[in-house]
């Protein structure tokens, strides 16, 4: 589904990943976990082509960035922007529609049964401005149902997010993954990845470790992480880039 | 009485009827492209790029000079450029887009007033600067109207990709290519739309029709079709009412119809039911849930 061959990743000169080599493999649902500064958010930028690698590579194999869906840290919408929710869940079928066709009566299903899915019926007509937090949160899970990608990138969905909520939009997670939809989430909450993610990639500047959850989340590796983001532990040295 | 008041100016002379049609045009066109200028929080920009154009439009009145070709083609040029250029810098560099294009419009508009006094200063410029919606020709008219055709037009082309643009441009560049497309198409309707206003109501003016009826329909409706209709009308209803004023008591035309716009903006902000001050300090009755 997805290599990183020797990926380097950073902004202005400071890697915020250096080197990494793993595989993501079709189907699988992987927590990206790491300490503050790791580089997991970065990691999700690489994948969806927002950040271009400054050494190595990222390749898809069988998708390509069209099947792509991303769910960022800080999504820049603007809350106060006068949409309603469902225009905000159908803007999902913009790779089916596109910049001018018609919602026809099956998409307009879609839309309606995506706002179900996530627990949002009754409040389609709302602006998004008068939408709690974790209404929001669960609308744009909506949209990336109605995206229908093959590979689904989300970036620390449950932070500032209540556990109801947050087991609601697991059980979409789990749906996704049900279908054969590979997912990557970078998360916190140990017991969220233990319980609900089978794979664990952990980063924390460079690879710690890969692999089933409970093999990976373990004492020793989450303390080569953290010392692995220590700051001022070392000076920063050259990296020489290959230009790939 | 009414009829004398309101009927009878436009009915009397040609220069009202064509100030009227101007006016009109103007508002249909500008309106929608200020409604997305501020929904997106570029209001400002807006007025800059009036300042950017200022210099264009004075190349080329001093080249060939009141001629509506020149001025058109000056104007439309120099904002282009700077919407392009500023655009490039905060899509390329870490420059915000409102600090980029504030550079470039104090650029333009440096070097537009060093190229304007080298010539030496005319009385004519100040035509440029105020407008003259009484004194619109034929050809004018034809410019202001073809321009409003085609903005609308390509407002209601772009109309779906320009809503993601401004509510979630970070999913539109990643669903889609059109997202550089839309932004400038959009910036190229700003540029193009005052240009046709700076012909009626001068540079400085133009942007004055543009936002403050948005502005003022933000208080009336929070959907984006009914702030089209309803700022639209604003400005209609500015433009009669300004013309009738300029007409009655002879003040200047264009900085009358700003100022009616300027009194429904007003008027909005205190009595406006989406959020006016009136009502968000009345004890109103809610749902329970």
């Amino acid at each position: 589904m997805l290599h990183f061959e020797n990926l380097t990743l950073g902004y202005d000169r400071h890697p915020a990943v250096h080197h990494l080599g793993a595989q993501i493999k079709d189907g699988s649902l992987t927590a990206v976990v790491g300490p503050n500064g790791a580089g997991k958010s970065t990691l999700l930028k690489a994948i969806t082509g927002v950040l271009s690698p400054m050494e190595g590579r990222v390749t898809f194999e069988k998708i390509s960035r069209n099947d792509v869906a991303y769910l960022p840290q800080q999504s820049e919408i603007d809350r106060t922007f006068p949409i309603s929710v469902v225009d905000l869940v159908a803007m999902g079928l913009w790779r089916e529609v596109g910049a001018f066709g018609r919602l026809n009566r099956k998409h307009k299903a879609r839309v309606k049964d995506a706002i179900e899915a996530v627990g949002l019926t009754g409040l389609e007509n709302r602006a998004i401005g008068s939408l709690s937090g974790g209404q929001f949160q669960r609308a744009l899970f909506a949209r990336l149902l109605l995206q229908d990608a093959k590979l689904v990138l989300l970036d620390e969905p449950f932070s500032a997010i209540d556990s109801r909520t947050t087991a609601d939009l697991l059980r979409v997670i789990h749906d996704w993954h049900g279908e054969g939809r590979t997912v990557m989430a970078v998360l916190h909450d140990h017991d969220t990845v233990r319980e609900n993610f089978p794979e664990t990639l952990m980063i924390a500047r460079e690879l710690v470790a890969h692999g089933p959850t409970l093999q990976v989340m373990t004492r020793a590796n989450h303390a080569a992480a953290r010392a692995l983001c220590e700051i001022g532990t070392e000076p920063p040295q050259i990296c020489e880039v290959r230009s790939a | 009485m009414i009829w004398e008041a309101i009927i009878e100016p436009f009915l009397q002379f040609g220069f009202m009827r064509r100030a009227l049609l101007g006016c009109i045009a103007i508002a249909v066109g500008a309106t929608p492209v200020g409604v997305f200028l501020m929904l997106r929080r570029m209001s400002l920009t807006g007025d800059a790029m009036a300042h950017a154009i200022l210099p264009g439009a004075a190349v080329g009145f001093l080249i060939s000079g009141l001629s509506l070709g020149a001025m058109t083609i000056g104007g439309l040029v120099a904002g282009i450029v700077v919407a392009i250029a500023s655009g490039m810098v905060s899509r390329l560099t870490t420059l915000k887009e409102d600090a980029s294009l504030a550079a470039f419009y104090l650029i333009s508009l440096a070097l537009g007033v060093l190229i304007v006094s080298t010539r030496g200063s005319n009385v004519d410029l100040v035509h440029v600067l105020f407008g003259t919606v009484l004194a619109l020709d034929n050809a004018a008219l034809i410019l202001l109207c073809s321009i409003a055709s085609l903005s609308v037009f390509i407002v209601s082309i772009i109309f779906r990709p320009l809503v993601l643009e401004c509510a979630d441009p970070q999913f539109l560049r990643s669903v889609s290519k059109l997202s550089a497309v839309t932004h400038f198409t959009f910036l190229a309707l700003v540029v193009m739309n005052l240009v046709a206003g700076f012909h009626a109501l001068g540079t400085l003016m133009a942007v004055g029709i543009m936002i403050l009826p948005a502005a003022a329909g933000r208080f009336w409706t929070s959907s984006i079709g009914g702030l089209m209709v309803i700022s639209a009308a604003t400005a209609v209803l500015s433009s009669v009412s300004g013309l009738l004023l300029s007409y009655h008591y002879s003040l200047p035309s264009g900085p009358s119809i700003i100022l009616v716009a300027g009194i429904l903006y007003g008027l909005s902000v205190i009595f406006g039911p989406a959020g006016g001050l009136v009502v968000q300090n009345l004890p109103r009755r809610h749902y329970k849930q």
